[in-house]
C-alpha cells in the first residue's frame, strides 16, 4: 500500500502526460502481481466496494485527538483525508510486535467483503500500520475520492507500455478482463498468449480525423471523397452481440473505450441487432437535433431519472458500421461500409437510430458553400447542430487512431471576440516559468461607467513565439501580484487585446459575467487594438439568446 | 537609531518577565542590558543564528558563535556591527547581572540556544531549533530550564517531518527515472541547501552538485568549516544539454522563474517542512515536494518542551495557538510571545537581489 501511495502522491504533482506514463509504467515494472493489478483497477475506476463516509473518518480521528488541535489542523490543511492522514497518532504498540503495513491487495480484497460494522476497526488498524502518504492514499481510496488527474485511458496506455504494445490492443481486450489482471500482465511481459476478449459486445478502437487546412485541398480530388455533416454531440460506439446463450448484450462506449451504457439506458433496447455502429449521440426533440448545451445537461449525472430521460430523449446518428453480426467490416472500403450501414439501419428500423446523411458535392467550391450554409444544403432545421463537415476517402478502411489522409474534419468557423487580458497565471510543468494561463474580459456598464468583466480563461492557441511575447508583456505590466497570479494592466488605453475563438456559449451563474465559453483559445494577439475598442458583454448576451431559445423548448 | 535596555532596577524574587521581555526591538534582557535577535538596531545584541530574520546588521556590539558572526560578515560586509565577540557552545559569560551560556540548537551551522540565568531563574531562548540529526551542524542539546522559549513554525500536529534520508531517496529515485531531465531543488541558501547536499552524499550520490549563484558563498563557507560536501559546480555557463540528469540547488524563489529556462525539462523540487501539506506544494507549482525541515516538527516541539522540565513556555513565531493549547492541556503555563518581524524567513517571496538572475 505504501508503494502505491507513493505513486499516487507523485502523480498528483506531475503535470506532464508522458511523465505520468513513465511513473505508472515504472510502478508496474517494479511491483509484482497481484498488487499492480489492483493498482491498475484503482486507476481505471474498476474497483468496487462500498465507500466509507467522511463522518466515519471524523469519528475515528475524534477518538484519538484533541478536538481543538484537530480543528486548527483541518482549518490549515483544508482536506479531511489529508488532515487525518498527517495527524493520525499511532496507537502505542509493542515495538517488536508491529505488523507490516497492509498491501494494496489486502486492502482491496478486505474492503470487498468487510461488513459495515467491522469497517471502523479495520480502518483504524490500517491507519496505525501505514505511513503518512499511505494513510492519505488509503483514505482517498476508501472514501472513493481518488482524484489525481489520471484517466482510465492513461493507465491502460501505461500498462501497454510495459510490453511495448499498442494501447489499442489493451483497449480491445479490456472489457473481458477483471482485476487483478494476471492474464494481462502475463501477456505484456511475454509470459503468456494474449487474453481473448470473450465480451459479446467489445469496444473497437476509434478512427479519428485530421483538421483540414486550406492548403490541403489542392492535393485532394473531390471524387475520392464522401462528405457528411459533423454533428455537435458525443462520438460513441454502439455495440450489440450475442452471448453464449444467444441473448443480445448491448453496450455504449465513449471514443476512448469507456463503457457509458449506464448513462443512456434508454438507448439500449434500440440496439437489438448484433453489430457495431460508429455514430454521434444527440438529443432529439420532435425530430429536431438540439444543441450541445442541451445534451450537456444529460451528461455526468449520477442518477438517470425517468424525468431526465423524458426531457432529454437520446438519439444515435450513425456514421459507420464496423461489424455486422459476426462479420468484421473494418477492412472494407468506407463506400462499401456505408452501403452496409444504410441496410443495417434500415433493418433496425428504430426511431432512436438514424443515418447521418451525406452531403452531395462535386467541387470544393460546392462543399465550401454547403459548409457555410448547412441549412440549405440538406441539414435543414438541424443546421445549428452542425459543427462542420467530415470528408472520408471512399476507399479508406477503418483504421484505429488518426491515420494520415483518410478522414478530414472541416469545422465551421468558430465564434470570435476581442477581449482584454486581465489576469495571468503561471503554467505548470514546462510552462512553470511562463505566465501562460490568461483570464480575459469584455466591457460592460456598471455604476454609470464602463468596466471589464472576466468572461473566460484560455491557456492555448498561441504559438511559442507569442507565448514569449505575452509573458514579457505580463511581467512588464503587472499592477499587483497574488501568489502565482498577476493582475495585468487593463484600462481603456493601456493593456493587451486578445482575439479569442470559442465554440459556444452557455449561461453560467458561477461566472460573474453570467456566461461561460466552450473551448476558448487565443487565436490572435491584437497589439494594434486599444483595449477600449474590445468587445462588450452585450455582444455575448445576444449570442446567448439565440442558443437559449433552443434550451427552453 | 540605537535602543538600550533600561538599567537593572530589580528586586529579589524576580518574575521571568523581569529577566526577558518582548519589546518592539526584540526580546529584551533588562538586567543583562542586551536584546536577543533584535529586529531593530540596538546597543548590544545576542544573536542565535545567521538567518536574516534573526541576524540583522547595524547593532553596536554583537555576541554570537564564530560561525554566526562569519555568516553575518559574508552577508552584510565587514562593518555589520560596531564590535563583535565570539562565544563557544558551553561557554558562559557574564553580562550585567545575568549569566549567558550558548548551547547547540541543531538548526543550522553555528545556531545556538541562549540560556539566560539570573539569580536562580534560568530562561532558554531556543531561537530556531530542530531535534533531528543534521550532518552539517552540531546536534541539538537539551537544556533544563525554568522557562523555555520555543518557536512554533511547525506548531500543528499535521507537521511530522519523518526521516530526511527517505526524502533524499525520493529525489534520487526521480533522477534515476528521468535521466534526461534536470532536477532543480529549491532550498533556503543558508543551512537547508548544505544539508540537502550532505544528505545526498550520505546516500551515496557522488556526481557533482550544481549551485545557483546565490548559493555559492555560504556553501563554500560551510566547506571551509570542514563540512564535506563533495564536488560542487556553479551552474552558470553550463550548457543546457549538459544539465540532463543533474541536481541543482537554488533559492526557492528562483525555481519558478525565468532562470529555470536554462534547464532541460526541469523537475521542480522544494525541500521544506511546508511540503508536508499538499495545497502548499501545489500553490508553489512544486512537482517533487521534499519534506526536509530545519525546524522541529510537532513531535519534536512537544517532546522537547516536555523534556526541558520548564514549568512555563513562551511560544513564538508560527502556529502559537495550537502549541499553547497543547502546553496548557499538559498543565504547563504557556503564552504566545508576540514578536513582530519574525518567522517570515522560509516564506519569503522577495528574492535577495543577487538571487534574481545569478
Amino acid at each position: 500500500m505504501n508503494r502505491f501511495a507513493e505513486l499516487l502522491d507523485r502523480l498528483a504533482y506531475e503535470p506532464g502526460r508522458n511523465n505520468k506514463l513513465r511513473l505508472i509504467t515504472g510502478y508496474f515494472r517494479e511491483v509484482g502481481d497481484p498488487d499492480r493489478g489492483y493498482a491498475l483497477a484503482a486507476l481505471t475506476g474498476a474497483l468496487s466496494f462500498k465507500h466509507a463516509k467522511p463522518a466515519l473518518i471524523r469519528d475515528l480521528i475524534a477518538a484519538r485527538t484533541d478536538p481543538v488541535l484537530f480543528g486548527l489542523s483541518y482549518d490549515y490543511v483544508g482536506d479531511l483525508s489529508e488532515t487525518v492522514a498527517l495527524m493520525w497518532p499511532k496507537a502505542a504498540l509493542a515495538a517488536h510486535n508491529n505488523p507490516p503495513p497492509p498491501s494494496l491487495t489486502e486492502v482491496v480484497t478486505t474492503l470487498r467483503t468487510l461488513g459495515k460494522t467491522e469497517l471502523p476497526k479495520q480502518l483504524e488498524r490500517w491507519l496505525d500500520e501505514l505511513d503518512e502518504t499511505g494513510r492519505w492514499a488509503l483514505l482517498k481510496l476508501v472514501t472513493g475520492a481518488l482524484r489525481i488527474g489520471i484517466s482510465a485511458r492513461l493507465a491502460k496506455t501505461a500498462a501497454a507500455a510495459l510490453g511495448d504494445k499498442d494501447p489499442h490492443e489493451v483497449e480491445l481486450i479490456w472489457p473481458g478482463l477483471s482485476p487483478p489482471y494476471l492474464d494481462l500482465f502475463a501477456w505484456l511481459e511475454g509470459r503468456a498468449e494474449k487474453p481473448v476478449n470473450r465480451d459479446p459486445a467489445p469496444f473497437r478502437p476509434v478512427m479519428l480525423a485530421h483538421a483540414i487546412e486550406d492548403t490541403d485541398f489542392a492535393a485532394l480530388d473531390p471524387a475520392d471523397y464522401i462528405a457528411e455533416w459533423k454533428w455537435d454531440g458525443i462520438r460513441v460506439q454502439a455495440v450489440a452481440g450475442r452471448d453464449d446463450r444467444g441473448h443480445i448484450t448491448a453496450r455504449l462506449y465513449s471514443r476512448t473505450g469507456e463503457d457509458i451504457t449506464g448513462s443512456f439506458p434508454d438507448l439500449v433496447p434500440s440496439l437489438h441487432l448484433p453489430g457495431a455502429i460508429d455514430g454521434e449521440l444527440l438529443i432529439l426533440r420532435e425530430g429536431r437535433v438540439q444543441s450541445f448545451n442541451v445534451l450537456q445537461q444529460r451528461l455526468n449525472r449520477k442518477v438517470v431519472s425517468p424525468k431526465l430521460i423524458k426531457e432529454f430523449p437520446i438519439h444515435l446518428r450513425a456514421y459507420d458500421l464496423l461489424g455486422d453480426d459476426e462479420n468484421d467490416l473494418r477492412e472494407l472500403p468506407f463506400a462499401e461500409r456505408r452501403e452496409r450501414l444504410e441496410r443495417f439501419v434500415g433493418k433496425l428500423d428504430d426511431p432512436r437510430i438514424d443515418l447521418s446523411p451525406t452531403v452531395p458535392f462535386t467541387s470544393w467550391d460546392a462543399l465550401t458553400a454547403a459548409r457555410a450554409d448547412p441549412a440549405s444544403a440538406g441539414a435543414g432545421e438541424d443546421a445549428d447542430a452542425v459543427e462542420g463537415v467530415m470528408l472520408k476517402r471512399r476507399d479508406a478502411p477503418y483504421l484505429p487512431g488518426r491515420p494520415k489522409g483518410q478522414w478530414w474534419k472541416w469545422k465551421r468557423d468558430p465564434h470570435i471576440i476581442d477581449a482584454v487580458l486581465m489576469y495571468a497565471q503561471r503554467g505548470h510543468g514546462k510552462r512553470s516559468s511562463y505566465y501562460s494561463d490568461y483570464t480575459f474580459g469584455v466591457w460592460t456598464e456598471r455604476d454609470g461607467g464602463d468596466e471589464l468583466v472576466p468572461v473566460g480563461k484560455a491557456y492555448f492557441g498561441f504559438t511559442d513565439e507569442e507565448l514569449l511575447q505575452i509573458d514579457r508583456f505580463v511581467r512588464r505590466n503587472t499592477t499587483e501580484k497574488f501568489g502565482p497570479v498577476r493582475h495585468v494592466v487593463h484600462e481603456g488605453d493601456k493593456g493587451l487585446v486578445l482575439e479569442v475563438a470559442f465554440e459556444g456559449l452557455q449561461r453560467s451563474p458561477r461566472h460573474k459575467s453570467g456566461v461561460a465559453m466552450r473551448f476558448p483559445r487565443i487565436s490572435r494577439l491584437r497589439w494594434d487594438k486599444p483595449p477600449r475598442e474590445a468587445d462588450r458583454l452585450e455582444t455575448l448576451e445576444k449570442m446567448l439568446k439565440a442558443e437559449a431559445a433552443e434550451i427552453d423548448v | 537609531m540605537t535602543r538600550r535596555c533600561g538599567d537593572a532596577t530589580y528586586i529579589a524574587g524576580m518574575r521571568p518577565q523581569d529577566i526577558l521581555l518582548p519589546t518592539a526591538a526584540g526580546l529584551c534582557c533588562k538586567p543583562g542590558g542586551f536584546h536577543i535577535d533584535p529586529v531593530r538596531p540596538v546597543e548590544r545584541a545576542v544573536i542565535t543564528h545567521g538567518h536574516s530574520d534573526h541576524a540583522r546588521a547595524g547593532h553596536g556590539a554583537v555576541l554570537a558563535t564564530q560561525e554566526t558572526l562569519d555568516m553575518m560578515r559574508l552577508r552584510y560586509g565587514e562593518n555589520f556591527a560596531g564590535s563583535t565577540q565570539a562565544i563557544r557552545y558551553g561557554e558562559e559569560i557574564r553580562l550585567g547581572d545575568v549569566r549567558v551560556r550558548f548551547h547547540p540548537a541543531g538548526h543550522v551551522l553555528g545556531s545556538a540556544q541562549v540560556a539566560v540565568t539570573c539569580q536562580d531563574t534560568c530562561i532558554v531562548a531556543s531561537g530556531d531549533y530542530k531535534d533531528a540529526a543534521d550532518p552539517t551542524c552540531a546536534r541539538f542539546e537539551l537544556v533544563p530550564c525554568d522557562v523555555f522559549i520555543t518557536e512554533a513554525t511547525f506548531g500543528l500536529p499535521v507537521f511530522r517531518h519523518g526521516d530526511a534520508a527517505d526524502e533524499v531517496k525520493k529525489l534520487l529515485a526521480s533522477v534515476a527515472l528521468f535521466p534526461e531531465r534536470a532536477h532543480l531543488v529549491g532550498a533556503y541558501s543558508l543551512g537547508k541547501a548544505q544539508r540537502v547536499i550532505a544528505l545526498l552524499r550520505q546516500a551515496g550520490y557522488d556526481a557533482p552538485v550544481y549551485l545557483h549563484g546565490a548559493m555559492e558563498t555560504i556553501t563554500h563557507y560551510y566547506q571551509s568549516r570542514g563540512i564535506a560536501l563533495g564536488e560542487l559546480r556553479p551552474v552558470k555557463g553550463v550548457k543546457k544539454s549538459a544539465l540532463a540528469g543533474t541536481i541543482t540547488l537554488a533559492p526557492p524563489s528562483a525555481t519558478s522563474d525565468l532562470w529555470t529556462r536554462r534547464f532541460p525539462d526541469p523537475v521542480t523540487a522544494f525541500a521544506s517542512g511546508w511540503m508536508r501539506v499538499r495545497a502548499r506544494a501545489r500553490q508553489r507549482g512544486v512537482e517533487l515536494p521534499l519534506v526536509i525541515s530545519d525546524h522541529a516538527d510537532w513531535d519534536g516541539l512537544t517532546s522537547t518542551i516536555g523534556a526541558t522540565g520548564a514549568g512555563e513556555i513562551w511560544v513564538t513565531h508560527g502556529q502559537e495557538d495550537a502549541l499553547v493549547h497543547w502546553c496548557q492541556s499538559k498543565g504547563l503555563k504557556a503564552r504566545p510571545l508576540d514578536l513582530v518581524g519574525y518567522g517570515d524567513e522560509e516564506e519569503s517571496e522577495t528574492p535577495i537581489p543577487d538571487e534574481a538572475e545569478a
